[in-house]
């Protein structure tokens, strides 16, 4: 008897114990969970269910079902905009993944054998990534100017005139020049996680190698490739997710409207002249239309990421 | 041994050739904003010959730039203060509560690292309407510390899981309640990963533009990205003044980088590789 009650009182005095543990842990959580819940994953969800709404103003609140889907894949007042700007954002991420991560590679290769200086170029090819998008795309416009930049003006003095050309006032240029700027900016991103990974290979390897006589550019393809590969998922979906969402540099080098006549209209800029500011000249935001555009560049974002969480898992058990 | 030294120049040139490319704007840029637009165009490249203030009198004058200045310090320095803070208490219960509900919620929090917080701004702005915030510094702060939550809570969780669990258990004996050792042990000794993540906040908030452009008109509200594009836009075929405006958005963070390139590089790559 007296046994069942003390082990009862304990049980009782653990169960509270347990509970007050539980509420000092939730209060540790509590501000942060309702900042990220209030203006971060609420407006993210609620974005999701304006898109089914319609109406002017900062209330939409007509319940149209999927008709703003609808209207952006079919109707022609939107359907040609959209799969631009779907079109444009794919190019605008190919780019990058192709130029910013192969030029990151090269770069993390040439710094990663130890020699005099390497500090001081690693620093130099990562200070772009710290000034603003926006002063970045402002200088460049100017530097590629057609009349008075730079860049035409080296091209005339060596005697390439022909080559300077309007870089942001051709419909098939102005997108992968505004791209190539972005590039420039960002390479050293890739470059420091590619640095990263290759110090982390064992110099005996890299010597043994070398000692059979192999080559610099089989050592590179042969040992240090395989071996990065999971940075590289790493930096790829990065460059992915970093890049799908650009709006400054565009909105800063060809303005809200992408121009030349929208040839570099990515989501963001239409989601922002659609959702936010209001088309030309009316101003009035359509937020219905511009949250469906906002969930579609969602769901592309997660079918991205959820593919490469496969493909990297996939990976990862086969080299298990 | 010949084969290593050719590979060497070779690494040197492009190097040196890729460092040519980024400097070179840079330095024409600063250079530039201190000489007449006719010179710009004349010489663009050489020093400023006929030295001049004009471009930062008129910048500082017409955009004021005091305001601006203050406004970014103010937002970036509560929102980092808040971040630090808040990350850190919820980092460190997500990293010490062993618990289905804390394991759910640190992917909940990480989740963010792939989602960007623009897709829910039509819904931030009338929730900042609402809140009757529209048009003030006020409305960046706490849409800032939600963005900084995810790699706050990513880097945080992390570094604190590496620490040494028999520091906790003997603070435990000693009773210590879970606050003390928050407050006395885990955050002194977060100090590095602290750093690392207020770098990246910093730069991420302090350059900024997209929530400054969609809540924010009036000239006292104005952060400096804001005041930047808008005078940029007035000033575009006076270079002098264009370039003067650029520089002194770009210069204060670049100084401050040459300072602390390795915590700056540490920090803004924070998000892929640890420590």
């Amino acid at each position: 008897m007296s046994q069942t009650i003390s082990s009862t009182k304990r049980s009782g005095g653990m169960l509270s114990n347990e509970n007050r543990r539980k509420i000092t842990w939730m209060l540790f959580l509590l501000p942060a969970l309702v900042i990220y819940l209030t203006f971060m994953a609420g407006p993210l969800f609620d974005s999701l269910r304006l898109s089914l709404y319609q109406g002017e103003g900062y209330t939409p609140t007509k319940f149209v079902g999927f008709q703003n889907y609808i209207d952006l894949f079919t109707n022609p007042l939107w359907r040609g905009k959209f799969f631009g700007a779907v079109r444009h954002t794919f190019i605008f991420f190919g780019i990058h993944m192709v130029a910013q991560n192969s030029l990151g590679l090269l770069f993390a290769n040439l710094l990663s054998s130890d020699f005099k200086g390497r500090n001081f170029f690693r620093t130099i090819i990562f200070t772009p990534a710290t000034l603003s998008v926006l002063v970045t795309g402002f200088l460049w416009t100017l530097i590629l100017n057609p009349n008075w930049g730079a860049v035409n003006k080296i091209l005339v003095a060596m005697d390439l005139r022909e080559w300077a050309l309007p870089w942001l006032g051709r419909e098939n240029l102005a997108l992968p020049v505004i791209s190539l700027t972005s590039v420039w900016q960002w390479v050293g991103m890739p470059t420091v996680m590619f640095l990263a990974g290759l110090m982390g290979i064992s110099d005996e390897l890299l010597e043994a190698a070398r000692i059979d006589g192999a080559s610099e550019w089989d050592i590179f393809w042969k040992i240090k490739f395989p071996l990065l590969k999971p940075i590289i998922g790493i930096v790829a979906i990065l460059t992915f997710v970093d890049n799908f969402n650009a709006f400054d540099v565009i909105y800063a080098m060809a303005g809200a409207r992408g121009e030349p006549s929208y040839s570099t209209d990515l989501l963001a800029t239409l989601f922002y002249r659609t959702g936010i500011a209001g088309e030309h000249p009316v101003g009035i935001p359509n937020m219905g239309m511009g949250a469906a555009i906002a969930t579609v560049t969602f769901l592309i974002l997660m079918a991205g990421v959820l593919l490469w969480l496969y493909l990297s898992r996939q990976q990862a058990a086969e080299e298990a | 041994m010949r084969r290593i030294k050719l590979n060497q120049a070779l690494a040197y040139i492009l190097l040196t050739i890729w460092s040519v490319i980024v400097l070179f704007p840079l330095w024409t840029l600063i250079i530039n904003s201190f000489k007449p637009q006719k010179e710009i165009f004349k010489d663009p490249f050489g020093f400023p010959k006929d030295f001049t203030f004009d471009g930062y009198i008129a910048a500082w004058k017409t955009g004021r730039f005091d305001v601006y200045f203050t406004n970014s310090l103010i937002v970036t320095v509560l929102s980092l203060t808040l971040i630090l803070l808040v990350g850190s208490m919820a980092a460190y219960a997500l990293a010490k509560w062993k618990s289905p509900a804390a394991n759910f919620l640190y992917v909940f929090f990480i989740a963010g690292l792939m989602i960007p917080i623009r897709l829910g701004t039509i819904d931030l702005v009338r929730l900042i309407k609402a809140l009757n915030l529209q048009d003030t510094i006020w409305s960046l702060i706490p849409v800032y510390v939600a963005m900084g939550m995810p790699i706050a809570t990513f880097v945080l969780t992390a570094f604190i899981k590496e620490l040494p669990s028999e520091m906790f258990d003997a603070a435990k004996v000693d009773g210590a309640s879970e606050w003390q050792i928050y407050s006395r042990i885990v955050l002194p000794l977060m100090r590095p990963a602290l750093a690392t993540v207020a770098i990246f906040n910093m730069i991420k908030i302090w350059n900024d533009f997209w929530f400054p452009l969609v809540f924010i008109r009036s000239e006292e509200s104005r952060t400096v990205a804001l005041g930047v594009s808008l005078l940029f836009g007035q000033y575009r075929t006076d270079w002098t003044r264009a370039l003067a405006v650029l520089s002194l958005a770009a210069v204060p963070l670049l100084i401050l980088y040459v300072l602390l390139a390795r915590e700056f590089i540490k920090g803004l790559t924070a998000g892929a590789v640890k420590g």
